[in-house]
């Protein structure tokens, strides 16, 4: 068994390193002269790397099952790196069917950072809790993610839609919100790298403090920036934190958690600063001269195609297979849970993106920003539902 | 009505667009669909002419006419998505944890939320999704489902049927796709058909005028997804019927017996075990992930025997049951019986089942017992007696025993705290000595007793959630869902996709449009014009 959990975490780490090399040819293919990127054969090992580190994360998935017995969906290191395999999955269908090289050199390290922020998580072999035994919770699970994946790649065709074709001689609103954007992105690798710092060097400071009045503790693996609402330290030679949470603040360990954004959000930014620093331009009007020879209308098309192919998927799994689940686990197919609102919200979304692309006006754009404004849904749904909302999904 | 006749000799109804069969606008409609700022015409509904574009004079019209607005369908779903996030920003009313200080809403969210959860109760928010607003949203949008799709569906149906091969010049050059070769020959002319035909277009001809055709049906994949919508809304209002939807809770102890509430007492229910299985610690695999969760529940269920009461209902006659079933009700897999369900929801496990008592003497440290009785604390008798020849007589027997001001009494009658005043009698006939004994209280009342009485053993009893539920509204629930993937996938996995050509002196114009995928059409012209001098059509909309 232990041979199992062993070969399914080496995989992992071989996908994520193939995901890797794929992304520097995808990259190669930028510089081609070509105008027909379509015929490049650095893009052709693009794909194909692509494919088999696809394809190593699958030995990833099916060890790790053998060895839990149960599909490894189950908690948030689990489906956050299967939501990174099923943007792999996705990013892989549209490939073929538009054969956008460009799309690999975004997409690919969307999915590495997001495969990189779930591996920081508890990362053992969990039994699987009485509400979650049932065959539904592999049919849900993996529909959902693979819905999520591909309109995913609605976002990042869009972000490439946006690089490519905002002004960026000067600075306004929109180049402003790009670079929003994009530093959001640095801030989840600046979690996953701070993370991993004081995971190495084995940090921890217990706190005390009184939530629903009883005294309870939480343990840090960061520095505390920000200490529980009336918390004491309790482990020695520690530093004392600046300040403590605010008290509306009152979800599970919030005061950790918002520890955690704190530091994630400052890595981010040093991460973004040196870059800056380094290209001493807006990186979107970095990237943007690489981008002139992809034709804008594909993308948006892209862009609207994937959310044509994800929005049915994701009705399926994330509304219709969910209700029935819901059905026969906790007696009633919809019940207002926090996830199930999101994933409303989320369909809502789509729903209302898919109408606006009936109007001129909403294609290019506007349409792109939607699709990124998609794409913040869905990270809220998976993430910050689980974190920071109670609920009934919130086993993570 | 004011029909247009249009040149080609169709006659359209009023406010139509483009004519129905040869595609040519009609001069005083553009500034309907905008086509008068554009060069290229709006193909959305093929320019049809549809009611809400057409009337605009009484009452009704402009009801039609709002709520046959995407632009207010679309608004009245960002609203929705709106409400529907502020709903999750604290906890629901049904969603307040059983642990809270307070489950009462007026004290609860202030008192953990402060002055933004003294509002959000005040504003209504802790029951949003049953708010009177909420559900009006909901209602709205179902308004504006039926009446955008009615508005847009009938004409579209007709322009598509009566649309003709040869079109109008004018419409083929405002076309996205078009491009104009001025010399090609019959032979390549007859290529571009053959090769249409190959991509599995349905071709129709007149006088040399091609329309290929292909996935017209994928248009009315939107109207069908809304039938779906709007039978799983129906669903939900009929849900709202006692009639269509029922729902109870009922908590069985181990052993007993009880009516199933909201089946008219016809239907009983036995708890004959209930079952609670927890991960094991030793298993290797999950032994990391248990030592820091703790115990890790893995099934709960209960065994049931199911009766129905088969004698004439008269109160108080004592029931005739017939055994219906036996079975097991598990999490996630819910038992079914003539029509209702029974769901494994919740467990407790307060309750003491049955007690063992000691009696040792007093003054004797090692408590060595004298003699035992057990008690069944569903049922006590008023006297026990021992072997020994000692007789416990209970005097007072409180289930949930609590202090109420000085004064003993019992909070409920389920045996969760229980404690007894016994009166003990020794074989001698002395006078009978009194004490007091429960969980965590052992009270000599005169400090003078021989014999003392002690807890020796207790069983625990669980206490088995079910929730009964009767839905008849299910079937509509997954009709309506089914119906609206049909058209979900209908219109979004296909596309309408045609292409004109069309004979003009010695060459022929090319057009093409489709309602997605762009760049799919592209490459089949790209296709169908292959080794032909045909030219490309270019795009006329591309974005710079």
């Amino acid at each position: 068994m232990d041979s199992m959990a062993n070969i399914s975490g080496t995989a992992l780490y071989i996908a994520f390193v193939l995901y890797f090399i794929a992304t520097i040819f995808f990259g190669a293919t930028v510089k081609q002269k070509k105008q027909d990127t379509s015929k490049s054969v650095s893009g052709a090992i693009g794909i194909t790397i692509t494919m088999i580190g696809f394809l190593v994360q699958i030995v990833y998935f099916v060890t790790r099952w053998i060895a839990s017995g149960h599909a490894p969906v189950s908690n948030l290191f689990e489906f956050m790196t299967f939501f990174g395999m099923g943007l792999v999955f996705a990013f892989i269908i549209l490939y073929f069917i538009y054969k956008l090289n460009i799309l690999g050199l975004f997409a690919l390290p969307i999915a590495m950072i997001v495969i990189a922020y779930a591996s920081v998580f508890p990362t053992e072999i969990s039994p699987l809790s009485a509400s979650l035994q049932s065959h539904w919770l592999y049919i849900h699970v993996t529909t959902v993610s693979l819905s999520y994946g591909i309109l995913s790649i609605s976002f990042v065709a869009g972000l490439i839609y946006l690089i490519r074709q905002i002004d960026q001689t000067r600075r306004s609103k929109r180049t402003t919100w790009l670079e929003v954007v994009l530093v959001s992105l640095f801030v989840f690798v600046g979690f996953s790298i701070i993370s991993l710092v004081f995971n190495v060097s084995g940090y921890s400071a217990e706190f005390e403090y009184s939530f629903n009045g009883e005294t309870v503790t939480t343990d840090y693996h960061l520095p505390p920036i920000v200490g529980p609402n009336e918390g004491n330290l309790l482990t020695g030679d520690r530093m004392n934190p600046f300040f403590e949470a605010p008290g509306w603040m009152q979800g599970v360990e919030a005061s950790r958690k918002f520890n955690t954004i704190i530091w994630s959000t400052l890595t981010g930014l040093l991460l973004y600063g040196v870059v800056r620093l380094i290209l001493r331009k807006r990186i979107g009007a970095a990237i943007q001269p690489l981008l002139k020879k992809v034709k804008p209308d594909l993308l948006d098309e892209v862009s609207y195609r994937a959310v044509a192919i994800g929005f049915p998927l994701f009705t399926l799994g994330g509304l219709i297979f969910a209700s029935i689940w819901a059905h026969y686990a906790w007696d009633r197919f919809w019940g207002w849970d926090p996830k199930e609102v999101w994933a409303l919200v989320t369909w809502f979304f789509y729903a209302a993106f898919l109408h606006l692309r009936l109007s001129r006006g909403w294609h290019g754009e506007r349409s792109a920003w939607l699709a990124v404004g998609g794409f913040a849904i869905i990270l809220f749904n998976l993430i910050a539902v689980n974190l920071v909302l109670a609920g009934l999904h919130s086993y993570a | 009505m004011a029909k247009i006749k249009c040149e080609c000799g169709h006659i359209n109804p009023e406010g139509t667009v483009l004519c129905e069969a040869c595609g040519k606008p009609v001069e005083e409609n553009q500034h309907i669909d905008g086509n008068d700022k554009q060069k290229l015409l709006n193909m959305r509904y093929d320019g049809s002419a549809r009611r809400s574009q057409t009337y605009n004079k009484s009452i009704i019209d402009k009801l039609w006419n709002f709520f046959s607005s995407v632009k207010v369908g679309v608004w009245l779903i960002v609203l929705a998505l709106i409400a529907s996030g502020i709903g999750t920003i604290f906890p629901q009313e049904q969603y307040i944890p059983a642990n809270a200080v307070s489950r009462d809403p007026s004290i609860y969210y202030e008192d953990q939320y402060g002055i933004f959860g003294l509002i959000y109760y005040q504003l209504g928010f802790h029951n949003l999704y049953s708010s009177w607003w909420y559900l009006l949203l909901i209602a709205l949008i179902g308004i504006s489902l039926v009446v955008c799709s009615i508005d847009r569906f009938v004409p579209l149906y007709k322009a598509l049927k009566r649309q003709k091969p040869r079109r109008h010049t004018q419409f083929l050059k405002r076309q996205r796709l078009f491009s104009q070769t001025d010399d090609v020959t019959d032979d390549d002319k007859a290529k571009l058909k053959s090769n249409l035909k190959k991509k599995r277009y349905k071709v129709y001809e007149e006088n040399g005028h091609l329309l290929a055709e292909k996935g017209r049906f994928s248009r009315w994949g939107p109207y069908v997804n809304h039938i779906g919508l709007i039978i799983v809304l129906i669903a939900a209002l009929l849900r709202m019927t006692p009639l269509m939807y029922m729902e109870e809770y009922v908590w069985v102890r181990e052993g007993e017996q009880t009516v199933i509430p909201g089946t008219d007492s016809e239907y009983y229910l036995e708890n004959k075990e209930f079952v609670l299985e927890t991960y094991d610690k030793d298993d290797e695999r999950y032994q990391e992930a248990l030592e820091m969760q703790g115990d890790v529940v893995k099934n709960y269920q209960t065994n049931v025997a199911i009766y129905k009461d088969s004698g004439e209902q008269v109160a108080g006659a004592k029931p005739e049951l017939d055994k219906v079933t036996e079975d097991e009700i598990r999490l996630n897999h819910p038992l079914e019986v003539d029509g209702f369900t029974l769901f494994q929801s919740g467990y407790q496990n307060n309750e003491f089942k049955n007690m063992t008592f000691k009696i040792h003497e007093t003054d004797d440290n090692d408590e060595k017992s004298l003699g035992s009785f057990t008690i069944d604390l569903s049922s006590p008798k008023d006297k026990y007696e021992l072997d020994n020849g000692f007789t416990v007589a209970v005097n007072q027997y409180y289930p949930d025993y609590e202090l109420d001001e000085g004064e003993p009494r019992s909070k409920t009658n389920y045996p969760r705290k229980p404690a007894f005043v016994f009166s003990v009698h020794t074989p001698d006939g002395e006078e009978p000595e009194m004490s007091f004994v429960g969980v965590g209280n052992n009270v000599d009342p005169t400090g003078e007793n021989d014999y003392k009485l002690g807890i020796e053993d207790f069983d625990m009893r669980y206490a088995s959630g079910l929730s009964v539920k009767r839905d008849y509204t299910l079937p509509f629930f997954i009709i309506g869902a089914a119906i609206f993937m049909i058209g979900v996938i209908q219109g979004m996995y296909w596309q309408h996709r045609r292409v004109w050509i069309h004979p003009e002196g010695e060459g022929v114009m090319v057009a093409g449009h489709t309602n997605k995928n762009w760049f799919g059409l592209k490459k089949d012209i790209e296709q169908v014009i292959e080794d032909t001098d045909v030219e490309m059509v270019t795009d006329q909309q591309e974005l710079k």
